[in-house]
């Protein structure tokens, strides 16, 4: 049963389509997948859909709500944890997720219980009292999810949920967030810049690009439709003559190294390296979601990639607050 | 969306200004004694002149007091808007407008929240006023509170619509003193208003501030230069103008 469904959504700022026409439907109880470089119209979906923006043309369905007409509807139906912080740091873990509690209107007598069960999946419970601006970056985030899940929403968006936590933490909040999407039927739709992470938890992934979407599947078929061997060449390679190879299928190049889709590397690799160059390095492996982002995208994503994203915003906003 | 879930998001918007508010106790402190310091330099010196005197029945710092009451709730009242600034650049405004309830509803949760900051002030100078010898009776301190209640709610949402607009601290703050001032210095505050040039007086019954100033100075000390009723129904209906555009104001808002 679709629970998301968009169509020819845009969103343009002046001559820039953050977002282009982008017809998506999500289905109940999936987890879905939006990546894509810095840049690409991640958050920008994810803020049409949560009706806080409007978008330029086109329209939306969430959980069977116009975001244009119904929009209440659409706020009682969803959670949001948003790119950017969003609580406010002078007040207190516990009277964060109060406030978040009465606006969300979740019943007064369970209010207490509800918080101190979600702050002890993120290990905050201790924290409670402490107004926010004593948390690092990374309690901060974890307050925030821990926020978002209060009120148990049908729809829960994240919006790179995960960047700067430690690999525990991710797993630890991971399993509990599916644990209770499973329990309550919860639809999840989440950006983050973590492969391994979009391809364990994903059961479908849309790969969008400058606003459009490039690619949408299960993770398993995005990797399979890549097919063959990933080998990984550095040095001064001579693209031209390994573009002539029959088994070379694709080549693309992102920070110093070529990325090339060859049929069965085994047995043609020395093929290859006659021809390719003076090579300093060569790695061949089996593709997985960062050769099909990269294929996609012309961009590898770096997991680095996201938390420097993340660094320049926060720096920015200090510069701008001064 | 029904009436009881209204109410707890409003409850929710008052229970953090209120957080806030005890807080900043140095905002407290600067909000009740600037208006003290004010009355004793103007109450002191002015009145020490003898000036006004003439159409002031007695004590020229009784006469006065209720415009500072009025002046502590211009000023808190509107710079509580400032606060809508520090809400979107800490991102904490999109939690609020992403929750469910309508922009109406938040609008009058922040109206309540920066009303209850702007009187708590005003409520504290007016119980000092008492040790000042302002002869206050139970139903004059009862009736003032009233009053400053219903100025308090429009100046509030002055403060809102403008921090609902602006961007950045500085351009509230050059906004809101084209504001405050011309509300404060044309209001009679410091002046009976019967004796004024025809023009000056013009522009004081523009003011609303004028209206409360003079209910204030009614129920206070007994001196007013329009019914009573009248002063209120003024006041009121500069709320509920104030309150509409308000409401308008955060429908319209984007992030
Ligand atoms: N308020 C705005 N005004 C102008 N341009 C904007 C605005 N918000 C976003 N954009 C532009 O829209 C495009 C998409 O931005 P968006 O934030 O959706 O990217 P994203 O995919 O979330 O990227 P990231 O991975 O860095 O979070 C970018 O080119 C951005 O510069
Ligand atoms: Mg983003």
């Amino acid at each position: 049963m679709e629970i998301i469904k968009t169509v020819d959504l845009s969103k343009r700022y002046g001559a820039l389509s953050a977002v282009d026409s982008i017809n998506l439907t999500i289905n109940k109880g999936e987890i879905f997948g939006l990546l894509g470089p810095n840049g690409a119209g991640k958050t920008t979906t994810l803020m049409m859909l949560s009706s806080l923006l409007k978008p330029t043309s086109g329209t939306a369905t969430v959980n069977g709500f116009d975001v244009l007409k119904q929009s209440e509807q659409v706020r009682e139906s969803i959670g949001m944890v948003f790119q950017d912080p969003s609580s406010d740091p002078v007040l207190s873990a516990y009277d964060n997720l109060k406030l978040h509690a009465l606006l969300y209107d979740v019943p007064l007598k369970s209010i207490d219980a509800k918080i101190s069960q979600v702050l002890s999946l993120v290990d905050l419970e201790k924290r409670k009292h402490d107004l926010v601006k004593t948390f690092s970056g990374g309690m901060r985030r974890r307050m925030e999810i821990a926020r978002g899940l209060l009120h148990e929403p049908r729809i829960f968006f994240l919006d790179e949920p995960t960047l700067g936590l430690d690999p525990q933490t991710r797993d630890h909040i991971w399993q509990y967030i599916k644990t209770l999407a499973e329990k309550i039927q919860m639809t999840i739709i989440l950006t983050t810049h973590y492969m391994e992470e979009a391809e364990k938890l994903c059961d479908r992934i849309a790969i969008i690009d400058q606003g459009k979407i490039v690619a949408l599947d299960s993770p398993a078929n995005l990797i399979r439709a890549i097919g063959g061997d990933i080998v990984q060449l550095r040095g001064v390679v001579n693209t031209d003559a390994v573009k002539k190879l029959p088994f070379v299928r694709d080549i693309r190049e992102s920070d110093h190294s070529y990325y090339l889709s060859v049929e069965n590397a085994a047995q043609n690799l020395q093929k290859l390296l006659a021809v390719a160059g003076t090579i300093d390095f060569v790695a061949v492996h089996s593709p997985d979601l960062k050769d099909v982002f990269l294929r996609y995208t012309g961009r590898a994503m770096r997991e680095e990639e996201g938390d420097l994203a993340g660094h320049l915003r926060n720096i920015n906003r200090v510069l701008e607050r001064k | 969306m029904n009436i009881k879930k209204k109410l707890k998001a409003i409850y929710a918007l008052w229970y953090r200004e209120f957080k806030v508010f005890l807080r900043e106790k140095s905002r407290v402190v600067s909000a009740v004694f600037l208006p003290l310091f004010w009355y004793f330099i103007f109450g002191g010196g002015i009145g020490s002149i003898g000036a006004v005197n003439s159409s002031v029945s007695g004590n020229y710092q009784h006469f006065i007091f209720p415009g500072f009451l009025a002046m502590t709730v211009i000023f808190t009242a509107l710079f509580n808007g400032a606060y809508m600034i520090w809400d979107k650049k800490i991102d904490f405004l999109k939690e609020v407008l992403i929750a469910p309830p309508s922009r109406t509803t938040i609008f009058v949760g922040k109206m309540i929240g920066g009303m209850t900051d702007a009187l708590m002030q005003a409520y504290i100078l007016l119980f000092i006023g008492i040790f000042l010898g302002i002869p206050f009776t139970p139903r004059s301190i009862l009736l003032s509170m009233v009053i400053l209640a219903i100025l308090a709610a429009g100046l509030v949402s002055i403060g809102l619509i403008i921090g609902s607009f602006m961007e950045s601290p500085e351009g509230f703050g050059l906004i809101s003193s084209f504001i405050i001032y011309p509300l404060f210095l044309l209001s009679g505050a410091l002046y009976p208003l019967d004796k004024l040039p025809g023009w000056l007086k013009t522009l004081t019954r523009i003011d609303p501030v004028t209206y409360a100033v003079d209910a204030l100075r009614h129920v206070i000390i007994g001196v007013s230069s329009m019914p009573l009723a009248f002063d209120v129904s003024v006041v009121i209906g500069f709320d509920i103008v104030l309150i509409v555009a308000g409401t308008w104001a955060f429908n319209r808002m984007k992030l």
